[in-house]
């Protein structure tokens, strides 16, 4: 087993030994060398994911354990409370059904639109290119950033959506855009398409170039139509496209904090606080460490359900 | 020629419909951030009272700047040189916990960063980098890792192997082959990595706000929501607009810059996919 690792590690191995004018080292020093030099080499990686990302994750385990409040103070045991105090939270089942609604609604809308768009600059054309770009603008942008411009948008009092429908008579007051709850999701919904669709439109299109072109021209010479090309071709073809933007999707609007942190703030009545939300109220405005905790462990427990069960989708959509 | 070009219309048509909504966002709040609105440093007229205003505003323009560059100038650094020498020992040494190591820094990805971020703000108390641009600096440049080490791996493993053999043979130690010959190699891959980590770096919002708390130190997407959050009764839109142009900028100019890379990047995860 050793043997055939350094046979395939040893780059120097397959040199004829003749051109070298140092005393040869034995296989077995030389591979011992190999092995000490990877691991200098990869030893900032460990440092950093055992310091940063395994240290962590060992401490919040402990924390949703204890009594933690956020400055210093009695840190005994505590399970299995802060569990309890979390699912307890008057906002805990609102922002469950919150965040899975916001998500359900996101990636339906996000992921039909990037489709489209993708299917729609897919050929090549003069135009093509600028459009690719214009669509993919708004996700250079940063999430807050998008979200404060967003803000400035909606304003009741200098934002020109308002305005707009107005003139085009589509409303007769000033329309507020974050004032219910149904507009605020609506509106928060909007902002995310507007960023992200270019996103997953690009993650497709790399995945509609990738349709070999005699697929579509055998298709064609059996006189199919375009819906039946679509429907029998390049859906199933870009079936792991399609997963991918499904994952990413999903993930991070389980996630979503900025963009309703600073939108709407959680209101109006608190009806637009997501699961991530809740965290940052529990931590630093209830100043509950340990709750905070307790419902980090909760979401991470769920998005690894999800994960497990999204990959394996991936690897039966690779397969077939 | 005329039904071509009629064929065509709907195209465009929707095409450019679209467009036209895809833009109107960054059209209009640029020429909100130098048009005149009651109640901000623009009254009337065009002119450069909302960026005076955030010039001024707390700590000022240019602190916040500096903050964010020197943030995103680190993030950038530590992500490159950790994933470099990383990406070369995945792709190219067998060490003990190889491919363990490998899977860690991929399970990064799998975990929400608001569980992360509780436990990094009690440790890096414990470190002493609570509240400091490094400490930031260092969690940002983690979020980074999985991405970079997964396309500096594949970038080491597209050189062909001959390459550094020859360099091993004249004498290079895998130190002098990594510097004279991968290096130049992989420069396409280190600028994909370094512009993700740039973006990822100057636009993130929850990890300042979660592990910075003096204001001097607020990065500017922070400090830019800090500004629309602390006017309460009189909000001040104009700033808020200039702050956002000051933040897009950077962003959209590295974009058309550097589009291809952005592509490369696209494409290493959808192969993944």
């Amino acid at each position: 087993m050793q043997v055939k690792a350094a046979d395939r590690t040893a780059p120097t191995h397959r040199s004829p030994p003749e051109h070298r004018t140092r005393p040869r080292r034995t296989p077995t020093r030389r591979w011992t060398s190999r092995k000490a030099q990877g691991l200098a080499y990869a030893a900032p990686t460990a440092v950093f994911v055992t310091v940063f990302f395994l240290l962590p994750l060992l401490l919040v385990g402990q924390m949703s354990l204890s009594d933690w409040p956020l400055l210093a103070g009695d840190r005994g045991v505590n399970a299995p409370e802060n569990y309890t105090d979390a699912a307890d939270s008057t906002l805990f089942w609102p922002a469950v059904r919150f965040t899975l609604l916001y998500t359900v609604i996101v990636t339906v809308v996000l992921l039909v639109l990037a489709l489209l768009l993708a299917l729609l600059v897919q050929e090549f054309r003069p135009g093509a290119g600028f459009f690719r770009t214009v669509y993919f603008l708004p996700s250079a942008l940063g999430l807050a950033s998008a979200s404060l411009l967003f803000w400035g948008l909606y304003s009741p009092t200098t934002g020109p959506l308002s305005s707009i429908l107005e003139g085009l008579g589509l409303v007769d007051d000033p329309v507020s855009f974050l004032g219910t709850s149904t507009s605020a999701l609506l509106s928060t919904v909007f902002l995310i398409v507007w960023k992200f669709a270019g996103f997953y439109m690009l993650i497709l299109l790399v995945g509609l170039q990738r349709i070999p072109h005699e697929v579509y021209e055998a298709a064609r010479m059996d006189g199919a139509s375009r819906g039946q090309i679509f429907r029998s071709i390049t859906l199933p073809l870009l079936r792991p496209s399609l997963a991918l933007c499904l994952l990413l999707c999903v993930t991070g609007s389980l996630l979503a904090f900025d963009q309703f942190f600073i939108l709407t703030k959680g209101g109006p009545d608190n009806t637009t606080v997501t699961v991530v939300q809740l965290i940052y109220r529990e931590a630093f405005q209830r100043l509950d460490l340990g709750t905070a905790a307790a419902l980090s462990i909760m979401v991470l427990a769920v998005l690894l359900l999800l994960n497990v069960l999204q990959f394996r989708g991936l690897r039966r959509a690779d397969e077939s | 020629m005329l039904t071509r070009a009629l064929g065509r219309t709907p195209y465009y048509v929707v095409a450019g419909g679209l467009a036209v909504i895809f833009l109107f966002p960054l059209v209009w709040n640029a020429w909100a951030s130098v048009s005149g609105q009651p109640g901000t440093a623009q009254e009337s007229g065009y002119g450069l009272g909302n960026y005076r205003t955030l010039l001024d505003y707390d700590a000022g323009l240019w602190r916040y700047l500096l903050n964010s560059t020197v943030v995103s100038a680190l993030t950038v650094a530590l992500t490159l040189g950790v994933s470099l020498l990383g990406g070369y020992a995945f792709a190219r040494f067998d060490f003990p916990g190889k491919n363990l190591l490998f899977l860690l820094t991929l399970a990064i990805l799998m975990v929400p960063y608001a569980t992360l971020l509780i436990p990094l703000y009690v440790l890096l108390g414990r470190l002493h980098l609570q509240n400091s641009l490094v400490g930031l600096s260092l969690v940002l440049a983690m979020f980074q890792l999985p991405f970079a080490t997964f396309m500096m791996r594949i970038s080491f493993e597209a050189v062909p192997r001959e390459l550094e053999e020859s360099a091993l043979v004249d004498g290079c130690g895998t130190a002098g082959a990594l510097r004279r010959v991968l290096l130049p190699a992989v420069r396409p891959g280190l600028i994909t990595v370094g512009l993700f980590a740039f973006l990822a770096a100057w636009n993130d919002f929850i990890a300042p706000l979660i592990l910075i708390s003096d204001s001097e130190k607020a990065p500017l997407p922070l400090a830019v929501a800090n500004l629309r959050q602390q006017s309460m009764g009189a909000v001040d839109y104009g700033a808020t607009e200039a702050g956002v142009v000051v933040l897009a900028v950077p962003c959209l100019l590295l974009f058309l810059l550097l589009q291809r890379h952005y592509i490369r990047g696209f494409m290493s995860g959808a192969l993944k996919g």
